[in-house]
């Protein structure tokens, strides 16, 4: 008779120092709970995003709590707010400066789509100048909306071939 | 009718009564206005001046753009609204900058110049203050538009990387109309009168 085994997790005393895994989930592990983002807070959606780094909502649960002001520190560019024809070529330059693997997430309806703002001064979303990943619905979304944004990309970054990413230019 | 109109209608009497639904309000004809609104901020009082602002007649009106200057005295405590007619052409409509005499009228003519293309003779720095530099329009102009011209992007490089550009933005599904009455929010919600077209099929004539 075989005894069932129920020591299912890691066991030192059998597997010595070493974790055998595969790389896209050890990669991807890492990159989900430490997300950097880079506040693009152009109108009132910036309030609920800072209101999303307070204690009430806690963005610092799912590890992005580190906004950086700089992109070369970033990792995921959170625009929150309307683009105006004027600012959109700057928000490109700042994606461009952020270093890869990077996301964006659309936040409300003016960064997804323009909004209620059909005029001759603003873009009519910001997928026609840079990639969006995540698009956030709400004039402006709740704090809670962006925390689901954030799992749904946290969700996608898991999904990612990064280990084959790593030798891609 | 208020002390000040008054006064200035006796020191200059070529200035008109103008229609008004609250302050006393003149007009003041063009060559005339510095004239008077020195008059009025030294000798009347008004030492603020609230608001400048102009207004477009529509293509074809004579005069086709009048500035309004909002005045407003902190010692009197009395609000004078002042018109004048633009001279110039209807491209190149032409003022006189008050910014010697209130500097606070530095960027509401800057702002006036950018929405209606009005050149203040004598400002000190007459560029564009919403729109960006090299904008080929003068947005609230009757003539142009709310949906937009198309444009190039403000940042030429940017605009070949991302092939994006200033686009024509018409209100999809248009006119929009709000129900009121004693109904939930969301059946009272604005929407689209017609919706039998929208930015990829041209709406019905």
């Amino acid at each position: 008779m075989v005894s069932a085994n129920t020591e299912l997790a890691f066991d030192r005393k059998i597997e010595g120092d070493v974790i055998v895994s595969r790389v896209d989930a050890v990669i991807n592990w890492i990159r989900t709970n430490s997300v950097w983002p880079m506040p693009m807070g152009l109108a009132c959606c910036a309030i609920e995003l800072m209101a999303v780094g307070t204690g009430r909502f806690d963005i610092a649960r799912f590890g992005a709590e580190v906004m950086r002001f700089s992109p070369r520190q970033a990792d995921c560019m959170i625009v929150a707010g309307t683009v105006t024809y004027k600012m959109a070529p700057q928000v490109r330059r700042i994606y461009d400066q952020m270093c890869a693997p990077k996301w964006v997430i659309a936040m409300g309806a003016c960064a997804s789509s323009g909004g209620m703002y059909r005029s001759y001064a603003t873009l009519q979303g910001v997928d026609r100048i840079l990639p969006v990943n995540v698009y956030i619905s709400g004039c402006p979304p709740r704090p809670e909306a962006l925390l689901d944004a954030l799992i749904k990309l946290q969700s996608k970054i898991k999904r990612e071939p990064s280990g084959k990413n790593l030798f891609v230019a | 009718m208020s002390a000040a109109a008054t006064a200035l209608k006796t020191r200059f009497p070529e200035v008109t009564d103008r229609v008004s639904g609250d302050h006393a309000a003149v007009n003041v004809p063009s060559d005339g206005i510095l004239a008077a609104l020195s008059f009025l901020r030294d000798e009347q009082g008004f030492d603020h001046l609230a608001d400048l602002t102009a207004i477009d007649w529509a293509e074809g009106a004579v005069p086709r753009f009048t500035v309004v200057y909002h005045l407003f005295s902190t010692a009197r405590h009395d609000y004078l609204r002042v018109a004048a007619a633009c001279t110039g052409d209807d491209s190149a409509p032409l003022a006189p900058s008050v910014v010697s005499l209130w500097p606070g009228a530095n960027w509401h003519e800057r702002e006036a110049y950018d929405m209606f293309g009005i050149k203040f003779e004598g400002h000190p720095d007459l560029r564009r203050i919403l729109m960006w530099d090299g904008y080929p329009y003068h947005p609230l102009r009757k003539e142009f538009p709310l949906a937009g011209i198309e444009a190039p992007l403000p940042d030429l490089e940017i605009a070949e990387e991302t092939k994006a550009k200033v686009l024509a933005a018409p209100m999809a599904g248009g006119p929009f109309v709000a129900s009121s009455g004693e109904m939930n929010l969301t059946e009272a919600e604005p929407r689209a009168k017609d919706q039998s077209w929208n930015e990829r099929k041209e709406k019905p004539e």
